[in-house]
């Protein structure tokens, strides 16, 4: 098994101190907002969360396609693992958006369009990864993944754009769009440094992420390849 | 011997694939007029999920007119899964595929060839089911912006269903994978067909609907002509 | 007619076939045998354009395979051991099907002789999906020649198929199939295919590893080539 490269030692190392300067930034830097408080604070970590996510999804679209153009499996590994951290990030700005949704309008989940399509979002991811499971050969589910990414990232829009159609024209059942719901609240300067610090840092934890998983799924093939040299 | 040129030319031109999709969908027809299998079963099933939700939903008088179209929509929805892992599984578990494959003729005619068929086995089964409701339920479901509406939404409907009844139907987990697969993806279709449905039968006029059927419209297009695209790589090897 | 040079196949991880070099004059009969998993029925979906290469040239009747497929597929028959045919559909009505995707001209005229040389003429009418296995070979043999085609591709025809149906197999074989054909065929029945064949190749571990034509053994010879041919290495 070779070691990791030097350049991942760095980022799982930069990962870590960015995590923990970004946490001290939100807490102690970061003045506390007029109108929520406390809880105020884990908008820093949700909304990075869910941009970050956004480019996993991004990334794992562009791999489906670079896959179905160039047939070379390293596109494949590039796509599941976007996929699959995408996922956690998403799961992450779900929960943080529930904490936040509760003190702010006591309840824990609101169908606006946003959230509703996140959590579409990681529906569809999970569809993928069922999809994946069910199929031994691996050409075969490179070829399905990359086709299921596309499809699937063309809906996610097209649905974000109907549910928005969806809520505009019926009143919001629940809280009402304060202007803290829709994120845009004015930021102080300080605010603005803190959000974008944690920005940064989910970049940087994702980018770490993602090689971790690359690595990982290269291994794995290796792996393969030595049980079929065996068993031949 | 036959002409060479001329057989290269009957392989590839546009009246081979116009004719090779005609045989397909006709092929599928006459199997399912014979056997009546897959009609048969998606017909029962929606008319059970019809009569589930009369339990499941207070579906009196006054709530009916807000609640039929979702009503409706997930029936269609769910009957529609089970006519397209039919469809597909009749191809697969006797080889059928490959014969298909054999033809001289562009995938994507075959594509089109099983979602005509697809979309009119779903016709069907909703020109039964409409009519059924209208009289169970006392309300009168014949709006032409109502059908038009069904017509858009189910060729949404079938257009993704086919391709992802494909890659479905390849798998370990067949059936099971295809609403997995279908439902998050297929969500704007039936969120407009909903919302533009509950207004034709309410009364609203075509003109304040058309963002809905313009979305029906869009998702139409864009997915045909994907998956179009994109069938070949989901049945070759 | 057939021109295969170093066919590379691999699935993912696996390579199947690992440089198969394989070549088939016109009118020629070859017998391609190997052991399970040697990769026949691989290589006969590539030849019949089901399975693209990883790597190596396909030529039939000239055209390359995978650019050419189309024309390709117009002169080839594949007749594979599951039949292909639409149970719920009568034999007339497959056959009709597959002239029409094919092209076939004057059908109705085609799928009565090709009836009548398969010995299905009786049962035009009934069901596929009511007939024999026997006779359902035969009918996918009557699909696989509907459209005349100069090339024959047989995945183990007679996988299942009791002595009596095998006969009649090996008759229409011979008569229908082979007649101034190209034929490839796979097979494990040795005995059967020695009777059969004008050319044995023998596929192993991902190549050909002998060929011989029918004049260079002797009467029940070749099961001693076959295992011969597996046994170097």
């Amino acid at each position: 098994m070779e070691p990791q490269p030097v350049g991942l030692k760095v980022l799982n190392i930069a990962s870590a101190v960015l995590l923990a300067a970004a946490t001290y930034l939100v807490f102690f830097y970061a003045p506390m907002e007029a109108v929520m408080g406390q809880v105020q604070r884990i908008f820093y970590f949700h909304v990075a969360n869910a941009w970050v996510g956004m480019l996993g999804f991004l990334a794992a679209a562009i791999a489906g396609i670079a896959y179905l153009r160039m047939h070379d499996l390293k596109w494949d590994i590039l796509e599941q693992a976007s996929v699959e951290i995408s996922l956690v990030f998403f799961i992450i700005t779900i929960v943080t958006g529930s904490i936040w949704a509760y003190p702010a309008w006591g309840t824990w989940w609101t169908w606006d369009p946003r959230l509703t399509t996140a959590a579409i979002l990681e529906m569809i991811y999970i569809a993928y990864l069922l999809l994946r499971q069910g199929i031994e050969d691996s050409e075969r589910r490179a070829r399905f993944g990359a086709v299921y990414t596309l499809i699937g990232g063309l809906s996610v829009p097209i649905t974000f754009m109907s549910i928005r159609l969806f809520r505009t024209i019926h009143p919001a059942l629940i809280g009402t769009a304060s202007a803290a719901a829709q994120g845009g609240f004015d930021m102080n300067p300080r605010m603005l440094v803190t959000f974008l610090f944690g920005l940064l840092t989910f970049s940087v934890i994702f980018a770490s992420l993602l090689w971790h998983r690359i690595r990982l799924g290269r291994m794995a093939e290796k792996v393969e390849q030595m049980k079929l040299e065996i068993m031949q | 011997m036959k002409g060479e040129k001329s057989n290269v030319a009957r392989a590839t031109s546009p009246g081979s694939f116009l004719r090779a999709v005609a045989a397909i969908t006709w092929k599928d027809l006459a199997a399912e007029l014979r056997s009546r299998e897959l009609l048969s079963s998606m017909l029962v099933f929606a008319l059970l999920v019809i009569l589930v939700f009369n339990f499941a939903l207070e579906l009196d008088a006054k709530t009916r007119a807000t609640v039929t179209a979702g009503v409706l929509w997930v029936t269609f929805a769910f009957a529609g899964t089970l006519g397209l892992n039919r469809s597909m599984a009749v191809e697969k578990d006797r080889g059928c595929l490959d014969g298909l494959l054999l033809a001289p003729v562009d995938r994507s005619a075959i594509y089109f060839g099983k979602a005509i068929s697809n979309l009119a086995f779903m016709f069907i089964v909703e020109a039964i089911v409409l009519p059924v409701y209208s009289v169970l339920y006392n309300t009168n479901l014949f709006h032409p912006g109502l059908i038009g509406v069904i017509l858009l939404g189910s060729v949404g409907y079938t257009a993704v269903g086919t391709l992802l009844a494909s890659m479905a139907v390849q798998t370990r987990t067949r059936d099971v994978l295809l609403p997995i697969l279908l439902f998050p993806v297929v969500l704007p279709i039936i969120i407009a067909a909903v919302k533009a449905s509950t207004g034709f039968l309410q009364g609203f006029p075509a003109s304040e609907l058309t963002s809905w059927i313009n979305l029906l419209m869009v998702y139409d297009v864009v997915f045909i002509a994907v998956a179009f695209m994109v069938f070949d790589y989901v049945v070759e090897e | 007619m057939i021109i295969v040079k170093k066919l590379v196949k691999r699935f993912g991880l696996k390579t199947i076939l690992r440089g198969v070099d394989f070549q088939v004059a016109e009118g020629e009969f070859v017998a391609l045998l190997g052991p399970n998993g040697a990769g026949k029925t691989t290589f006969l979906r590539m030849l019949a354009s089901l399975s693209r290469p990883t790597m190596g040239a396909i030529r039939i009747a000239g055209y390359p395979l995978p650019m050419q497929a189309a024309a390709v597929r117009l002169k080839l028959g594949v007749v594979s051991h599951l039949p292909l045919l639409y149970g719920d559909l009568s034999a007339e009505e497959n056959l009709r099907f597959f002239g029409r995707m094919y092209g076939v001209p004057h059908l109705n005229g085609r799928i009565r002789e090709v009836l009548e040389l398969v010995g299905l003429t009786a049962r035009r009418r009934d069901l596929v999906r009511t007939f024999s296995r026997g006779m359902q070979q035969r009918l996918a043999i009557g699909r696989a020649v509907l459209h005349d085609p100069e090339v024959m591709l047989f995945d183990e025809p007679h996988t299942g198929l009791d002595q009596d149906a095998c006969d009649m197999l090996d008759g229409v074989l011979r008569d229908v199939a082979a007649r101034g054909r190209t034929v490839v065929m796979t097979s494990h029945d040795l005995i059967r295919v020695e009777n059969l064949a004008s050319r044995f190749d023998v596929l192993s571990r991902g190549v050909i590893a002998a060929s011989i034509q029918r004049a260079g053994i002797s009467r029940n010879g070749l099961l001693a080539f076959y295992r011969q041919a597996l046994q170097e290495k």
